[in-house]
């Protein structure tokens, strides 16, 4: 591959490193990326599932994932994986990524990683064909096309250092901090970089200056190369090497810093931990001379070094090689950016009329949109059109829960209020309040513990056992006066349609079994209406492709009582406005209905 | 720096430690003992018996070799192995009660280039153990490109390097298996080796590659070994530790410690003070001082510049004007760059220049990616507040130059401080070549 990114190009960032991933998608803006060229981001320790990150003036959301397989099996499009774990963990998340395969490169921020441990994920990356860069670099960049983290620096500066878009230079560094004052002197004194890379400043680097040249020889975007290099290795004479043999033919320019280092004994360790000559051969003097003989544009010292560039350039543009670029249109990023409090990803009241998670408001209120109520809640508590059975199901499920008569406690207490002289919604809200794990709640409970028990294969005896030691009774299970022989008919219903619409109903089956044992015990303890609900939802959800993390999720968040919630408020509000026809005096409880036991409170 | 020199006494202690693990065919006494003075070695004696029952050889343990060649091994008072308990305690005492002068190379029997001076603080005390010339084996193993290298050799001692020509390197890449290494091993072991010696040789160095690869080991010697049947003596050992594995060796390395070597000068204490501050922060801070009474002072950001402008001093005006080298990177703290600028600064004002130029203060670094500029400049003004007197009274020249996030704020600051308190300073961003501020302040 002769380019190391492209305008496609994305990457999965592991660790939330947010000022970094902040500055990519500073540059994919600027530069008008179509996508963000963060992917996704790896953060372990998070229970987040996305962060928010500005793009231009905009927020967006980057999703969070747990780990890297997680990640790419979310995001597969993503072949570049930027890690920024610790020296302590960098090895192991490389090694990760390698064996899931898939990424074509890998970046490796980490300064330390033990010796061994570098070589062999450089040396497991080569075998697989894989680009490491680093580790202990501060990344790549291909200008106007894909930026790694904090390379180039602040946006002023990759605009200042026309690192915004492709000029001609192939520039390969061992050094972070020199790459962006490097980028800086090529714009000033040529047309900026076509692709640049910092290989890192460990002893072992994975990607080495012969890698990225050859790849650079082989990008007909690069005109030229520039290398900087150092004091210690002999990586150099690669390159020497390949130009002797013609592999290379593109003209270098290239300067080893650290010609300082021959005064001083080896005890004095100059820049990085790769840096340190054994041996003649390794000085910054012997490779810039060798450099020098094969014809590598070599200056005299790392002062001459923009003379020798702008010489370089201006013949080869003479030459016609290099042409004009015509400076492309940027956006610019506001300065000023305010994070946004609240997020919303169901409805959108912006523009002409007012959506339902992308259908217009009349698109599906009137009957013949041939949308139903049903199909309004599957869009704006799911954010999916449901199939019509599944839409079906939901009607039969506020349908069945609307009403249960005046005495139950929510009903009760909102008759009292309605009577206190209070409003539709004070009487309302009292009655909803008492909606909880007594009334009403066993549907969430029901379908978790069923679930649970079958998720984990258990048998009925299995689940009776371990309920008992929960010390719970089965949510779900059991009815004041029904039983087999005399069923439940709201219960009937729903089994009937199920049985006639749903595509399978492993945990209702599942459920029956476990009815059959507890009702061998007693004969009330059956399956319930709320216990089938709850257990058919379940069903429901599997049946259109929801992975099971999704549906624990919908449990965990109350999904499942929102239905009795939603259900019930018609059968509360039917009997607040009953109070309210019949204009019933205030209710006061009967005494001779209390049994007072009341003593003196002694005194402690 | 991730290669680390340790102790001989260290370097067995380690193997000792492991040693059932890579050696369970063979036995090793481990019979040594590090001390520093006769005294030491006189109390150790109370527990280690053997320093009473058996001879000694005693010799200083101080990173360096050729020690016979210095006259520093201890084996003989009349004849060979025949040193006492009391020979090697007052043998001691002497050699570390002066300098010693010490020649790391030699041509044949003769001292070659110049003696290193310095005291011997640290000894190890062995058994002497009587064996012939055959038993001695030579073994190490080193990283070299990308390979390991494997050496091993039928001539140990203190002639392995003039007979080099008959060591075996055997070299292995990183993702060699135990399998393949073993085999490779027992297919080269060197033609020389006794006979009866070829199984267990085979064995030992089996082991012994895989301690050097599992222990973490940049660097492990042993010359010579003697081999006598399954008894194994470890008669001289050099080794480096990857100190960056140190995270995960603790267990296995215990406690090592990294001395520095023989005849190197003392880190002062301001050098100390900084590695201090390094160790305990994210950010990387760096000091080596050159030539204390030296002209020009560099406090320069960032691994690379830092060299850049050390090549350019010492181009431009010669090495004799560099007072230091250092840099300081990765984002330090406004406390952290003050500590820093401080440290600098107190050496600075020590002393007028000699000739009574001005002195020079190169604030320089590259167009930084990530640090902020204005945050780390804010600590370099804080340091001048405190210096600003003795600055004026020394005669100092600033010349600054960076970029980066944040830069112009920062090149302001630094700019009305320094007017402020009445100090000379010339500042430039990235519109001027990084190191230009060099040949600007020596134009003056």
């Amino acid at each position: 591959m002769a380019q190391l990114y492209t305008r496609d190009t994305q990457a999965i960032f592991w660790n939330n490193n947010a000022s970094a991933i902040q500055r990519m998608l500073d540059y994919d803006y600027t530069i008008k990326r179509k996508k963000p060229s963060v992917a996704g981001i790896v953060a372990p320790t998070s229970s987040s599932k996305f962060d928010k990150f500005f793009y231009g003036p905009d927020e967006i959301m980057i999703p969070l994932y747990r780990n890297t397989t997680e990640a790419k099996a979310a995001q597969p499009q993503a072949d570049v994986l930027l890690n920024f774990a610790s020296f302590r963990t960098a090895y192991e998340v490389t090694m990760e990524a390698l064996e899931l395969g898939g990424f074509t490169s890998i970046m490796v921020t980490a300064e330390g990683i033990p010796e061994r441990l570098a070589r062999k994920m450089n040396a497991t990356a080569r075998e697989k064909n894989v680009t490491i860069i680093g580790p202990a670099t501060v990344g790549a960049i291909a200008p106007g096309a894909f930026k790694i983290a904090n390379i180039g620096g602040t946006i002023e500066n990759i605009v200042q250092s026309k690192l915004h878009r492709a000029g001609s230079c192939g520039l390969v560094t061992r050094s972070g901090g020199l790459f962006n004052e490097l980028s800086n002197i090529i714009a000033i004194n040529a047309d900026g970089i076509a692709e640049g890379v910092a290989i890192g400043g460990d002893r072992f680097v994975g990607s080495v200056f012969i890698d990225n040249l050859l790849r650079m020889e082989a990008n007909p975007e690069v005109k030229y190369m520039l290398l900087l290099g150092e004091v210690g290795g002999t990586e150099e004479y690669k390159v020497i090497e390949a130009v002797k043999s013609g592999k290379i033919k593109k003209p270098i320019i290239a300067w080893c810093i650290g010609t300082i280092a021959k005064y001083y004994d080896s005890g004095v360790q100059f820049g990085h931990a790769g840096a340190s000559a054994n041996g003649d051969m390794e000085t910054a003097e012997a490779k810039n001379k060798a450099m020098k003989e094969v014809g590598i544009h070599v200056p005299s010292s790392f002062n001459d070094l923009p003379e020798i560039i702008s010489a370089v350039y201006h013949e080869l543009h003479a030459e016609g090689i290099i042409k004009d670029i015509a400076e492309p249109s940027m956006n610019v990023c506001p300065t000023v950016r305010k994070s946004k409090q609240f997020i919303c990803t169901i409805s959108d009241d912006r523009g002409d009329e007012a959506h339902y998670c992308g259908y217009p408001i009349s698109s599906v209120a009137t009957p013949d949109t041939g949308f139903t109520i049903g199909d309004v809640m599957s869009i704006l508590w799911f954010k999916k059109r449901y199939p019509r059975w599944a839409v079906d199901f939901l009607e039969t499920v506020l349908k069945t829960v609307a009403d249960h008569g005046p005495a139950v406690s929510g009903a009760h207490n909102a008759k009292v209020t309605a009577r206190a002289g209070k409003d539709v919604i004070s009487s309302l809200i009292s009655g909803l309040l008492t909606i909880g794990p007594r009334f009403g709640g066993a549907i969430d409970d029901a379908a978790k513990y069923f679930k649970y028990a079958n998720d984990n294969g258990m048998s009925p005896a299995d689940f009776l056992n371990h309920m008992k030691k929960e010390g719970i009774p089965i949510p779900g299970i059991g009815h004041r006066i029904k039983s087999l022989k005399n069923p439940d008919l709201r219960v009937e219903g729903l089994k009937k349609f199920a049985a006639a619409n749903f595509p399978s109903t492993p945990l209702l089956d599942y459920a029956l079994t476990v009815e059959q044992l507890t009702t061998s015990k007693k004969e009330n303890l059956i399956l319930n209406v709320d216990g089938t609900i709850g257990i058919l939802m379940v069903d429901m959800w599997r049946s259109l492709g929801y992975k099971d993390e999704e549906i624990d999720v919908f449990i965990d968040a109350g999904a499942l009582n929102a239905f009795f919630i939603l259900g019930r408020s018609i059968g509360f509000i039917g009997h607040i406005l009953d109070e309210k026809r019949l204009a019933m005096p205030m209710y006061r409880h009967p005494m001779d209905d209390i049994l007072y036991d009341v003593q003196k409170a002694e005194q402690i | 720096m991730a290669q680390k020199a340790i102790r001989e006494f260290d370097a067995k202690s380690i193997l000792a430690k492991h040693w059932d693990k890579y050696f369970p065919g063979f036995t090793y006494a481990y019979e040594t003992i590090m001390v520093q003075n006769g005294s030491e070695l006189t109390k150790a004696a109370k527990e280690k018996t053997w320093l009473k029952e058996k001879a000694l050889v005693a010799k200083p343990d101080m990173l360096f070799g050729k020690r016979g060649k210095n006259g520093l091994v201890l084996f003989r008072d009349s004849k060979p192995g025949d040193v006492s308990l009391t020979k090697a305690t007052s043998w001691i005492d002497e050699k570390s009660s002066e300098k010693q002068s010490v020649y790391f190379s030699f041509e044949g029997d003769t001292p070659n280039g110049e003696a290193k001076v310095d005291m011997l603080t640290h000894f190890i005390v062995e058994p002497f153990t009587p064996h012939t010339q055959e038993e001695e084996y030579y073994i190490s193993a080193t990283c070299v490109g990308d390979d390991d290298v494997l050496y091993m050799s039928a001539e140990g001692g203190m002639e392995v390097e003039e007979n080099w020509d008959k060591v075996i390197e055997v070299a292995f890449p990183i993702t060699a298996t135990e399998e393949e290494i073993a085999e490779k091993i027992k297919k080269n072991i060197p033609k020389d080796v006794a006979k009866k010696d070829k199984e267990a040789f085979a064995e030992f160095a089996i082991g012994f590659f895989k301690a050097y690869r599992e222990l973490n080991f940049a660097y492990l010697e042993i010359n010579p070994f003697v081999l006598q049947g399954k008894k194994v003596e470890l008669l001289d050992m050099v080794a480096k530790l990857d100190d960056t594995a140190g995270f995960m060796m603790r267990e296995e390395w215990g406690d090592v410690e990294y001395p520095t070597s023989f005849g190197m000068e003392e880190k002062s204490p301001e050098v100390l003070a900084i590695e201090d501050a390094d160790s305990k922060s994210g950010a990387s801070l760096k000091l080596t001082i050159l030539k204390p009474e030296a002209r020009i002072w560099t406090m320069v950001a960032g691994g690379g510049a830092s060299v850049v402008y050390a090549d350019t001093i010492a181009d431009l005006a010669g090495i004799e004007d560099l007072a230091n080298y250092g840099e300081y990177s990765g984002g330090p703290t406004t406390s952290e760059t003050k500590f820093y600028a401080e440290t600098i600064l107190d050496l600075m004002t020590r002393a007028k220049d000699a000739k009574d130029r001005d002195k020079v203060l190169i604030i320089g670094g590259a167009i930084a990616n990530f640090t902020d500029v204005a945050k780390t400049f804010t600590g370099i003004i804080q340091a001048f507040e405190g210096y600003a007197d003795k600055m004026k009274k020394v005669g100092i020249k600033i010349y600054v130059r960076r970029g980066g996030p944040n830069f112009e704020k920062g090149l302001k600051d630094i700019k009305e401080a320094a007017d402020r308190l009445g100090l000379y300073i010339e500042v430039y961003g990235p519109q001027t070549h990084v190191t230009d501020i060099v040949r600007m302040a020596l134009a003056k």
